[in-house]
């Protein structure tokens, strides 16, 4: 696959690591030929808003990645000389909080954790919430089991778990991420699951069985590649939610490490000074509005793209 | 091909001679569904090369015969022979061999096509499965073959189904159906999904590839007139059970079960002239519940000459001139009531038109 040549320089393959775990997951086991993966990256570029979506996403991991090099002060550097500092000051070119700190360097730090977090906690979703799905879905006797593991989960409180977590194995972000992703497991399983439902039951499948097809090679072959759209819109809108998710666990202490930012904790900590300066929230709610706008269009274009009927081309 | 079933042991109930042995052979076959009585006791026979139907009005199961016929649904009991092997109670790797023996065409080519594959990936994967064809070149070629087999070109192996008409689709169903060249094909309403003025080159299909491959096929349908044109013998099923089975000529022209000679009434004639002139048989009411089907004979609910004995003994499939029937009031010299001319006051009524 194509994710390895991740260090090239210029921005394109820099997309590739994020979307690389979407992809890899989504992709059957049985595998595709290439000519077809090719047909999707074409309509993909095709797709105007796909396009931005892949920009936005590209630039954010961008930037995220190159923070230290981007940021002009360190993102713990405090200025007790120029706290509140509005966007547009020389030296802060979007101003300061309330110890004075950059928050443009904040912003570049806090992408990457957040990007981190979203990423990492869907891929946990994904990794265990699809094999179980199409388990549930598939095989009558495994369904009572998942689904009651499924009401299970969902009745957890999302907070325990989370403060149990961080009892056991410390408050780290990467904790934090794995919290959020085992609570974002019950929706994957129950969206994989119906789909997988609705498409067992379709003529292809039974046509498939017929011939002596193995229950793996329909779930692989028929199933996955069906239940793919709902799988990444469910994926692209876990993301944002995960990122929102951190800023809660961080704000409790759970997740990222006080001078660290992530854009959720920024968010938290500016609803203080939100009436006296409202750019300690503007600035980092607009960064998570575009972050999350940039999952959705991309989202949506894979989505279009991965399905052959699609009306682009 | 004949070397695959004499090296499977342990079928000792199988035909000897399975060269020979009927395509199909269904005894007895049951299928319950919970307190459902779909399928209940059908006992029928498909020789080698020649197309029997299987008609009856929604909720007859006749689609579940289809589907116990390729074993998407295990039977209740009974038995189901292909070729003259008991596949009835087969293991998964133990049926492998016999899957090639048997394929079945859906109805709904919109459903029966994956959308996410090509045409010739779909047309293919019996061939993929069955391990037929040893080489990728060897089964695109094949997948070639059976597309310009059923009239497409084979350039539409490169397309999705979503791409092509309702026509062109069941066409590629039929292809896929065929490739690994079975002995006999189920065809599931094969045409009731389907505008009407492509109903008609699909069975034309149909039956040139049967006249020149000479597979056997079951042909599962309430198109009355399209089992006139393309079938052998006609099996007649209502509420889980036959009713009449025979040669075509038999059963169109004097069937004998009321219930029969009431579904021949309901097909349109081709001459308007005829058609006005004809009466037709209205039955009451609806098919009965099979979860509670009636005593007796399950017609007797709706059959307008039904008498007492209908509803208290079960009528027995009997070899009446020429056909097998199951009607008490047929008599053993081929005579019996016809409800086409007997009586039209009572339960029956002539339409307006």
């Amino acid at each position: 696959m194509t994710q390895t040549s991740g260090t090239t320089p210029p921005e394109t393959p820099t997309v590739e690591p994020s979307v690389a775990g979407l992809a890899t997951m989504g992709t059957p086991p049985g595998g595709e030929t290439a000519p077809r993966r090719g047909r999707v990256w074409r309509r993909l570029r095709r797709n105007p808003l796909g396009v931005v979506g892949a920009l936005i996403l590209a630039i954010s991991i961008a930037t995220a990645l190159l923070a230290p090099l981007l940021a002009p002060y360190s993102p713990a550097a405090v200025h007790f000389d120029a706290p509140f500092q509005p966007p547009g000051t020389v030296g802060f070119g979007l101003g300061t909080d309330d110890l004075g700190r950059d928050l443009l360097s904040r912003i570049l730090f806090g992408l990457r954790a957040s990007l981190e977090v979203g990423v990492l906690a869907v891929v946990v979703a994904l990794a265990v919430g699809v094999p179980l799905g199409l388990a549930a879905g598939y095989f009558r006797a495994l369904d009572a089991v998942i689904s009651r593991f499924t009401d299970l989960m969902l009745a957890f409180p999302f907070l325990i778990l989370a403060v149990g977590l961080a009892a056991i194995r410390g408050a780290s972000l990467g904790n934090a991420a794995l919290a959020i992703g085992i609570s974002q497991i019950p929706g994957m399983i129950r969206v994989v699951r119906s789909e997988t439902l609705r498409l067992k039951e379709l003529d292809f499948v039974a046509a498939s069985v017929v011939d002596g097809a193995g229950d793996l090679s329909v779930l692989a072959r028929h199933i996955l590649p069906n239940a793919l759209s709902a799988v990444i819109v469910q994926a692209t809108v876990a993301i944002p939610v995960a990122i929102l998710g951190e800023a809660v666990l961080s704000f409790l202490g759970l997740g990222i490490q006080p001078p660290d930012p992530s854009l959720g904790t920024m968010l938290a900590e500016a609803q203080q000074y939100a009436a006296r300066a409202p750019w300690t929230a503007i600035v980092p709610g607009l960064a998570i509005v575009v972050v999350t706008l940039g999952f959705n269009l991309f989202g949506d274009a894979l989505r279009d793209a991965l399905d052959p009927r699609g009306s682009r081309r | 091909m004949s070397t695959s079933s004499a090296a499977l042991p342990g079928t000792p109930s199988g035909d000897p001679t399975p060269e020979s042995a009927p395509a199909l052979e269904l005894e007895d076959l049951v299928m319950h569904f919970g307190p459902v009585r779909a399928v209940d006791g059908v006992s029928l026979r498909v020789e080698r090369g020649r197309v029997m139907a299987l008609v009856g009005e929604s909720g007859s199961g006749k689609s579940t015969v289809g589907r116990c016929v390729v074993r998407l649904l295990e039977p209740t009991s009974g038995t189901v022979r292909l070729a003259g092997t008991d596949v009835t109670a087969l293991s998964r790797r133990r049926l492998r061999p016999h899957r090639r023996d048997v394929s079945i065409v859906f109805q709904d080519p919109a459903s029966s096509l994956d959308p996410r594959l090509t045409v010739g990936d779909i047309v293919g994967e019996p061939l993929r499965l069955l391990r037929l064809g040893h080489s990728r070149r060897e089964r695109a070629n094949r997948v070639a073959e059976a597309l310009e087999n059923v009239g497409l070109r084979r350039q539409v192996a490169e397309r999705y189904p979503h791409e092509m008409s309702g026509g062109q689709r069941q066409r590629v169903s039929i292809a896929r159906a065929l490739v690994s060249s079975p002995t006999l094909l189920v065809a599931d309403e094969p045409t009731s999904a389907l505008d009407v003025s492509v109903q008609a080159s699909v069975l034309n299909l149909l039956a040139d590839l049967q006249r020149d491959m000479g597979f056997a096929c079951l042909f599962i349908t309430h198109d009355l007139s399209a089992v006139e044109y393309l079938a052998d013998d006609v099996a007649v099923m209502y509420l889980g059970q036959l009713v009449e089975q025979g040669p075509r000529e038999r059963i169109f022209g004097d069937p004998k079960m009321p219930y029969t000679q009431a579904l021949l009434s309901a097909a349109p004639l081709a001459n308007p002239r005829e058609q006005r002139a004809r009466q037709r048989v209205l039955l009451r009411g609806d098919i009965p519940s099979p979860i509670d089907p009636p005593p007796g004979c399950r017609f007797n609910t709706r059959c307008p000459v039904a008498v007492e004995r209908c509803v208290t003994e079960v009528p027995a499939l009997r070899l009446i001139a020429g056909r097998q029937v199951a009607c008490h009031l047929v008599h053993d010299d081929g005579t019996g009531p016809d409800v086409r001319l007997v009586e039209t006051s009572t339960s029956s009524e002539t339409l307006p038109r």
